[in-house]
């Protein structure tokens, strides 16, 4: 930003990263919050446990967990001026996450055939909406992600630009944590 | 002062614990799984993964988003948001009656 | 319109400019007053939507206007005073304060903060719209579900309340991002966070609960949305779904913006209190922990506005204790207003009247708030005028009487003038009185069974006297807001020079010229107390009341001292804002509009991305000859 010290010694677009990823526990909570108290309440099928495929699932969890090694080692290559490294990893979580989405649209639309809409009843609506805003915030991420590879590309990325990776960063591991969350209450608890 | 020397001079994880920390991940996804399909383990399927999945949270946050290594002042702002909507959530199953289905049937 | 008012006067360079200059401004102090002129136009609105509402109730059988345009009018009056009023005339002193009271040349995003602003208005444009397409709002401020659904509500009035509201909770996440950013990370050396002054911390646990709550809001709407456009089921009974899932998410958001509304104010009268009995702040720190408590507890209270949806005796018990707990952080803080004033050298001058009137007709509503704190009474009060009452006492008597002590009190620094005594004093006894003729009549309107929002009554309930009073104390206080008004106007076209420091106050902001230069701080100050100004005025006393002030000069230079470069004003968070309205608004129209509104959204956020923030052409003021 400025010159100007900052009190707490950390750069002012970290801190502000940290404050909007308090307040998106606070936007997916509410969401979550909604999913479970309308759990079982739905008055048709197709319920959860008929429906949900936990090996697909985990599977995406798996590649989602992973996009966030890909993500650390990332910013670890630019820390270092490894570009190279740098172009791996960033396309690494591109992909990744390219395939998390690719699982959560194969899902949606099997969902969808299965009789499962967004207005079949309660359970499809707050699933829907829970999941689909997680996946709208995975591909903001996955867009971003873009832009910094880009920007990697035309030599853009050195290590005085690492703050950068690190503020996406930041956002890209809070959507794989709020993923760790929902994989659990919405898949694995039902 | 320079904002990125400054953010440079705090300790650091290496490589090869980004790599541990991602297999240890890996590892209790696995186990998520596999809890999902033991049957004995049915009734206190919930309490078990809840347990899980918060340590999947808490590595995550610590290793890969450096909360261990920096400042405490963002793991404060990170643990307001978690607490107060973890309590909104709380209550809200509550008062939905919807709790009791976590617990052991 | 903006930029009018402040022409007339002549020395301040940072006023001057293009309307393109107001545009693309990213100062801090521009964008407050963008801010606060922005806030005092609606108030207008929103309170000629009350006159109407006043005028309809005047007598038995009001035939001023019908139902339909009644339920529009109470809508509108509501929504428009809480989200176009009452949080964009706090957000012009959080603007124009925070940075100047933590010792800092700008916010920590300028550019964020012309987004937040422009969002802000563009959404309040939308949520006004809707008259001119006669179908304004018209389901209550809170928009309970089923007035809501399509079924119900078929018109496009609920459509421009989401949408905008919506669009305005955006603007709330980015600019309380940024201000919990400024607060606590652009503190003048020195300055630790029990000398931030009382003010900027009240400021700053309001980001902190907007950051929090309007999430909850942000979810119930997406579902209304979804429900509205998409046929689901989340409010529906039918499919399992309860309309009090909307009661639920509106007040976890609805009870920390009652927070939200109000600690703003709380904030302003600990900066008057201490200044104008010219000592420090009475136990401050215990007036700084008890706006955190309430700030925490402010989330668990909020089913106490559902008591009679049937919640049950332990949620209802539960939610009676803790809105009662909420009193005592509460009347920590009256306590500590009182004993600031108890044993002071009391000056009295406007800004201390309207402190001294929020803290007295805040108690009042104070004290009807712990009455329904209690589930049985709370049944008996429900949707009566006896709520009116109360929520008018807290929003009117603390909220507006608040912020209007801060106008007051921060005009002078804002606009370089002073206000006329007279007057002022004048607006604040006619503003009283109206006040308490206008509301206080509603507590026994209430009791007697009044409902609210009933468009019309018969003769004979024994309501006449008591709305007969109400409307008549409504011109009062329209009477009093007006000569409010005119005192601004005239101080601006042939109010007195202020000087830099006219209150002899405690805090940073009086150390430099009225208005500030663009760069504020000509040196970035040390701060060695919670009072700098007074330390530095007066040396280490607590009693200033006995010393004679021997230093007029602020410690301010008039010059830099050194190079100061400023940020470069750009049109990208405008346009930015621009295509977000029109992606949001579009939604009623068709698919291209949303499409146009995020390719707009799209282009301008990689632009502003990309856009260093200081790029040659920026201001930059370099030392004066000689000084170096």
């Amino acid at each position: 930003m400025s010159t100007h010290a900052t009190t707490f010694g950390v750069p002012h677009r970290k801190m502000a990263m940290w404050v909007f990823i308090g307040s998106e526990c606070m936007f997916f909570g509410s969401l979550i919050a909604t999913y479970l108290s309308y759990k079982g309440k739905s008055v048709v099928g197709p319920t959860p446990a008929e429906i949900l495929n936990i090996p697909l699932t985990s599977v995406s969890t798996f590649v989602l967990l992973m996009s966030s090694l890909a993500m650390v080692l990332a910013l670890d290559a630019v820390q270092r001026d490894d570009t190279r490294q740098a172009k791996i990893w960033i396309g690494g979580v591109i992909v990744l996450g390219g395939i998390f989405l690719a699982g959560q649209v194969y899902e949606f639309s099997h969902f969808y055939h299965e009789g499962l809409t967004l207005q079949q009843n309660l359970f499809g609506s707050t699933f829907f909406v829970l999941t689909g805003f997680h996946g709208a915030h995975v591909t903001v991420g996955v867009i971003w992600m873009a832009t910094l590879l880009v920007m990697a590309f035309r030599g853009r990325l050195g290590p005085e630009r690492s703050l950068d990776v690190e503020v996406a960063g930041l956002y890209w591991h809070f959507v794989d944590v709020v993923w760790i969350v929902i994989f659990t209450v919405v898949y694995l608890i039902q | 002062m320079n904002e990125i020397a400054e953010h440079h001079s705090g300790a650091h994880a290496s490589r090869s614990t980004y790599w541990l920390v991602a297999l240890i991940l890996a590892i209790i996804t696995l186990l998520e799984v596999a809890v999902f399909y033991i049957p004995f383990l049915r009734t206190v399927i919930a309490p078990i993964l809840l347990v899980l999945s918060a340590t999947k949270f808490a590595l995550v946050a610590m290793f890969f988003m450096h909360l261990r290594y920096d400042r405490p002042i963002l793991t404060a702002i990170l643990s307001t948001g978690l607490v107060v909507a973890a309590a909104i959530i709380l209550a809200l199953m509550l008062l939905f009656g919807a709790l009791r289905l976590m617990a052991p049937a | 319109m903006n930029a009018a008012p402040t022409d007339t006067v002549q020395h301040e360079s940072i006023y001057s400019g293009s309307i393109a200059s107001w545009l693309t401004t990213v100062d801090h102090k521009r964008i407050g007053v963008m801010y606060g002129a922005t806030a005092l136009l609606y108030f207008i609105v929103g309170g000629v939507e009350a006159l109407i509402i006043r005028l309809q109730l005047a007598a038995p059988e009001g035939a001023v206007v019908g139902a339909d345009a009644y339920n529009q009018l109470f809508t509108m009056h509501g929504t428009t005073m809480v989200f176009l009023v009452l949080m964009p005339l706090a957000a012009a002193m959080f603007n124009f304060l925070i940075p100047l009271m933590v010792g800092a040349r700008d916010v920590a995003f300028p550019r964020l903060n012309a987004f937040s602003f422009w969002t802000w208005f563009f959404g309040a444009i939308l949520l006004n719209l809707a008259f001119f397409v006669n179908q304004a709002p018209d389901a209550g401020w809170f928009g309970y579900a089923n007035l809501t659904s399509k079924q119900y509500n078929p018109g496009l009035g609920i459509d421009f309340w989401v949408l905008s509201l919506q669009i305005m909770g955006i603007a709330s996440i980015a600019s309380g991002v940024n201000f919990t950013v400024t607060a606590l990370n652009m503190r003048a050396p020195g300055m630790s966070l029990m000398r931030m002054p009382l003010f900027v911390w009240m400021a700053l646990i309001v980001q902190i609960l907007m950051l929090l709550a309007f999430p909850a809001i942000t979810v119930g709407l997406i579902f209304l949305l979804f429900d509205r456009f998409f046929d689901t089921n989340f409010y529906v009974a039918a499919a399992g779904g309860t309309p009090v899932l909307w009661q639920h998410l509106f007040w976890i958001f609805g009870h920390p913006e009652v927070y939200i509304l109000i600690l703003p104010s709380f904030g302003i009268v600990s900066e008057i209190l201490p200044t104008f009995s010219r000592k420090p702040l009475f136990g401050a720190p215990f007036v700084i922990f008890s706006g955190i408590l309430i700030g925490f507890l402010g989330f668990g209270v909020w089913s106490h506005h559902m008591f009679t949806t049937g919640l049950g005796p332990i949620a209802d018990t539960a939610f009676s204790l803790g809105t009662m707990l909420i009193a005592i952080p509460t009347g920590v803080k009256i306590f500590n207003w009182i004993g600031t004033l108890w044993g002071g050298h009391i000056v009295m001058r406007t800004p201390l009247y309207f402190a001294v009137g929020m803290v007295a007709l805040f108690i009042v509503g104070g004290l009807s708030g712990i009455m329904h704190a209690s589930a049985p009474i709370d049944l008996q009060q429900h949707d009566s005028y006896f709520v009116v009452a109360h929520l008018h006492y807290v929003f009117f008597g603390g909220t507006v009487f608040g912020l209007l002590a801060g106008v007051c009190y921060w005009w002078p620094k804002v606009t370089g003038r002073m206000l006329g005594e007279g007057l002022g004093k004048l607006s604040f006894w006619v503003m009283f009185l109206g006040m308490n003729l206008t509301f206080f009549p509603m507590h026994f309107l209430g009791l007697d069974g009044m409902a609210r929002r009933i468009y019309t009554y018969p003769a004979g309930a024994g309501w006449e006297q008591w709305n007969l009073m109400a409307t008549v104390g409504a011109f009062v206080l329209t009477l009093g807001v007006l000569l409010f008004y005119v005192n601004l106007v005239r101080s601006l076209r042939s109010g007195e020079a202020a000087t830099p420091d006219p209150w002899d106050g405690a805090t940073l902001e009086w150390s430099m010229s009225s208005p500030p230069p663009e760069y504020n701080f000509a040196v970035i100050p040390t701060v060695n107390s919670a009072r700098p100004l007074w330390l530095h005025k007066y040396g280490p006393t607590r009693d200033i009341s006995t010393h004679t002030r021997e230093d007029g000069t602020p410690p301010q230079p008039d010059h830099p001292v050194e190079r100061i470069e400023l940020p470069s004003p750009s049109h990208w968070p405008l346009v930015a804002a621009a295509g977000l309205t029109l992606a949001g608004g579009g939604t009623m129209v068709g698919l291209l509009p949303v499409l146009a509104g995020v390719a707009v959204l799209v282009v301008a956020v990689y632009w502003w991305a990309f856009q260093p923030l200081e790029r040659p052409g920026n201001p930059i003021f370099e030392p004066a000859r000689g000084t170096e």
